[in-house]
C-alpha cells in the first residue's frame, strides 16, 4: 500500500450557479521517499490540492491517506497535530514571523512540543546546519537576503524531521542561482528519505522531481517522469498563455478603435 | 522556544499597541483605585471626626414615663422622676464585644441644688472621661477638686461667681475651681463636680444618672455597640445619637456608590480599549496565524498566546494603575482635604484587587478576539496573503 494516498478529492467552492470546482476527482498515490512535482497553469488548482495535502483544506469529498490515516477523518485539533507530526511546510513568500530570530522562526514548530530547551535549540542548530545558516542564526528576518530567507522556511520546515515535505513554489521569489541552490537542498533532504511534493511553475525546478503530475482547470491531467516531454508541454501551455483567445481576438476585430 | 518567547517578543515588537492597551486599563485601573482609596479616606477622615464629637451613645435608666418637655420648655411642673443605673453595672460596658471600640465612658448623676436663692441643676462628672466626651470644653481656671465645681457659662452669669468664689450647695461649700466657656449648649446652665462630690450632696452614693459613650465606630456599626450594651445593661435605655453619624454615613455610601458606578463606566470604557486594540492585533497578524496554524499550532495555542499577552499587559496595568491611583489619591488629598487628616496607607488588598480587576477586564476583553483568532482558518489565512 502506497504511504500517501489521494482517493477522488474534489473541492467546490461556493453552491448553486456561483459554485467554482478547483479540484475535481483527482485520485494518485504516492511513495515513501518520492519527490514529486506538481505542475499547473496560474489557478489550475495546484495550491488547493496542496492545501488538501496539507491537512488545511478539507475536501467536498473524496479521502486524503497519508500512512495508513485517513486526514479527512480526524476532527481540526487532530489534523493540526499531524500537521505538526508529520509535514513540513514550505511557503512561496517565506512567511517567517519577522520578530522572531533566525534560530527562534527555525524552532517554531517545535514552541508547542514538549522538548527541553537544549534539545530544542540543537534540533533547531542542526536544521539550520543542513541549510548552511548556521551562522546567521541571532539574525532577524529583514537582516537576510531572500535566499538566506527560503533557507531558514526549509529549516523551519525540516526541523522536527517531518517525513513528508510540502512545498509551494519555493523559489518563486528567487534568483536563477539561489533557485538551484534551493533546489539541490531539497534534493539532499529527498535523498535522505524525506518525501517530497512540490508545487512549480518552473521546468528546470520541476527536473529535479522524480515524477509529474499536471494540474488543469481542477483535474489531474497527467504524469510525467520525463522531463523533456514535460517541457515541451510546458512550451505549449506558455504559448497558448501568450496568444489571445479566439474570443479576445474576435472582439478586438470588431472594436473600432 | 515556547509560547512564552513568542508572547513577549510579540509584545517587544508591538510596544505602542501594548502601550495603548495599558494606557487604557491604567486610566481604568487608577480610576477606580483613586475613588476607593479617596472613599476610604473620607471615611477614615469622618471617623476621626467623629470622635471629636464626643460622645455618640447613651445610657439612660429604663423609664415608663413619657418626657414632658417640649422646645427646653418643661411642662406640667414635672421635673424629673428621676431612676438611676447602679455604678457597679455600669462596669459591664467594658467587657462587652466591641469594648475595644469605646473611646471613653463617662457616668453622669444629677440633681437639682439649691445655690444661693437659686435651683441649679448640678451634674457630677468624671473630669478624665469628659475630656473625650466634651472636647469643645474649655474651662478657665482648674478642674475642680474633691470640694471644687466648674460652672457652666451662664450659671457663672446669674449665680454672679468667678474663680475663686465660695459657694455654698445643699449647705455644703465648695469652691469654683474654673467657669466653662459658653458652648451653646445645656452645659451652660450646670455646674459640674467630681462624680463622688454630687454623688455625696444627692445622697446618691454608687448611682448615676445616666453615661455617655464615646464609640469609635470606624470597625463597627454603632447600632451592634448599642445592642451589646443593651444587652449587658437589661435596666437601661441606650441609645445612639445617630443624626450626625447616620448623615454622614449616607452622605459617603451615595457617594460610594456615584464613585462605583463612575469606575464601571471607566472601567467598561477600558475594556473597549483592549477589545478594539486586541482585535486589530489579531487581524494584523494573521498571517503569523495562518503560519501557526499551518505548522501544527492547536486552536488552544493561538488563545494561550493571546490571553498570555493579554495577562502580562493587563498584569503590568493593574500595578501601574494601582500606584498611579495611590499618588493620585494622596495628591487629591493635600489639595483638597481641608484636615488633611485622611491618611491613605499602602494597601496589599488594594493592589491586588487592582491586579485582579485589570486581568480580569483584560482577559474578558481578549476573549473574543482569542477565539476569532484561533478560529482562523490556515488556508484562508495564507491563501489571503
Amino acid at each position: 500500500m502506497s504511504y500517501i494516498i489521494a482517493e477522488g478529492l474534489t473541492k467546490q467552492y461556493g453552491s448553486g450557479d456561483a459554485a467554482v470546482i478547483a479540484a475535481a476527482d483527482i485520485s494518485f498515490q504516492i511513495e515513501e521517499g518520492e519527490f514529486i512535482g506538481i505542475m499547473g497553469e496560474s489557478g489550475s488548482g495546484k495550491s488547493t490540492l496542496l492545501g488538501m495535502m496539507g491537512a488545511m483544506n478539507a475536501p467536498t469529498s473524496g479521502r486524503f491517506i497519508v500512512d495508513d490515516i485517513d486526514i479527512y477523518s480526524l476532527g481540526q485539533e487532530q489534523r493540526a497535530d499531524f500537521r505538526r507530526e508529520f509535514l513540513g511546510f514550505i511557503f512561496q513568500s517565506f512567511h517567517l514571523v519577522p520578530y522572531l530570530t533566525v534560530i527562534e522562526n527555525t524552532m517554531l514548530p517545535l514552541a508547542v512540543v514538549k522538548a527541553g530547551r537544549k534539545q530544542k535549540r540543537e534540533m533547531a542548530q542542526e536544521a539550520l546546519s543542513q541549510v548552511g545558516l548556521l551562522e546567521k542564526a541571532q539574525r532577524l528576518p529583514n537582516q537576510i537576503s531572500g535566499g538566506e530567507k527560503e533557507r531558514v522556511a526549509i529549516a523551519r520546515s525540516i526541523v522536527n524531521e517531518p517525513p513528508v515535505l510540502l512545498a509551494d513554489e519555493p523559489t518563486g521569489n528567487l534568483d536563477t542561482k539561489t533557485s538551484r541552490e534551493i533546489m539541490e537542498l531539497l534534493k539532499r533532504l529527498n535523498q535522505k528519505g524525506m518525501t517530497i511534493v512540490m508545487v512549480t511553475h518552473s521546468p528546470d525546478c520541476a527536473g529535479y522531481a522524480q515524477r509529474i503530475m499536471r494540474v488543469s482547470d481542477g483535474k489531474l491531467v497527467g504524469e510525467n517522469s520525463n522531463v523533456r516531454s514535460l517541457d515541451r508541454w510546458h512550451r505549449k501551455e506558455r504559448k497558448k498563455e501568450s496568444l489571445p483567445s479566439q474570443n479576445q481576438a474576435t472582439a478586438a476585430i470588431q472594436s473600432p478603435g | 522556544m515556547n509560547l512564552k518567547i513568542i508572547v513577549f517578543r510579540n509584545l517587544l515588537r508591538r510596544k505602542a499597541k501594548a502601550a495603548f492597551v495599558i494606557a487604557g486599563l491604567v486610566l481604568g485601573v487608577s480610576t477606580v483605585i483613586g475613588i476607593i482609596s479617596y472613599v476610604e479616606a473620607m471615611t477614615n477622615d469622618i471617623n476621626h471626626k467623629l470622635e471629636k464629637y464626643g460622645a455618640n451613645i447613651l445610657i439612660v435608666p429604663r423609664t415608663e414615663n413619657l418626657n414632658l418637655t417640649y422646645g427646653g420648655i418643661s411642662l406640667g411642673g414635672v421635673s424629673f422622676e428621676m431612676e438611676e443605673i447602679r455604678e457597679k453595672d455600669l462596669e459591664r460596658v467594658t467587657t462587652i464585644k466591641n469594648s475595644n471600640n469605646i473611646a471613653a465612658l463617662g457616668p453622669l448623676v444629677l440633681g437639682v441644688a439649691n445655690v444661693e436663692s437659686h435651683k441649679v441643676l448640678m451634674a457630677g462628672v468624671d473630669f478624665k472621661s469628659a475630656g473625650i466626651l466634651k472636647p469643645w470644653w474649655h474651662v478657665q481656671g482648674a478642674l475642680p477638686g474633691e470640694d471644687g465645681v466648674v460652672l457652666g457659662a451662664e450659671a457663672a452669669r446669674v449665680l454672679n461667681m468667678a474663680v475663686g468664689n465660695g459657694l455654698k450647695v445643699n449647705d455644703k461649700d465648695l469652691v469654683v475651681s474654673g467657669i466653662l466657656q459658653a458652648t451653646g449648649s445645656q452645659d451652660d446652665q450646670l455646674i459640674f463636680a467630681r462624680l463622688p462630690t454630687v454623688q455625696a450632696i444627692f445622697g446618691k452614693s454608687g448611682r448615676v444618672s445616666m453615661a455617655e459613650v464615646a464609640a469609635l465606630c470606624k470597625d463597627c456599626p454603632i447600632e451592634a455597640m448599642v445592642k451589646q450594651i443593651s444587652d449587658a445593661l437589661p435596666g437601661a435605655k441606650v441609645m445612639a445619637i445617630q443624626q450626625v453619624v447616620k448623615s454622614r454615613m449616607e452622605t459617603l455610601a451615595q457617594f460610594k456608590q456615584f464613585s462605583y458606578g463612575i469606575s464601571g463606566v471607566i472601567l467598561f470604557i477600558g475594556s473597549m480599549v483592549v477589545l478594539v486594540t486586541m482585535m486589530g492585533s489579531v487581524r494584523e497578524r494573521t498571517d503569523e496565524i495562518g503560519i501557526f496554524r499551518a505548522i501544527g499550532f492547536r486552536k488552544s495555542h493561538i488563545m494561550k498566546i493571546v490571553f498570555m499577552e493579554a495577562a502580562i499587559v493587563s498584569g503590568l496595568a493593574g500595578i501601574t494603575g494601582y500606584f498611579l491611583g495611590f499618588g493620585a489619591t494622596k495628591a487629591a488629598l493635600t489639595l483638597f482635604s481641608e484636615s488633611h487628616s485622611g491618611n491613605v496607607p499602602f494597601s496589599f488588598e488594594l493592589a491586588g484587587s487592582a491586579v485582579t480587576i485589570a486581568l480580569a477586564v483584560g482577559l474578558i476583553s481578549s476573549a473574543y478576539p482569542a477565539f476569532m483568532a484561533a478560529r482562523l482558518d490556515p488556508n484562508e489565512a495564507l491563501r489571503a496573503l
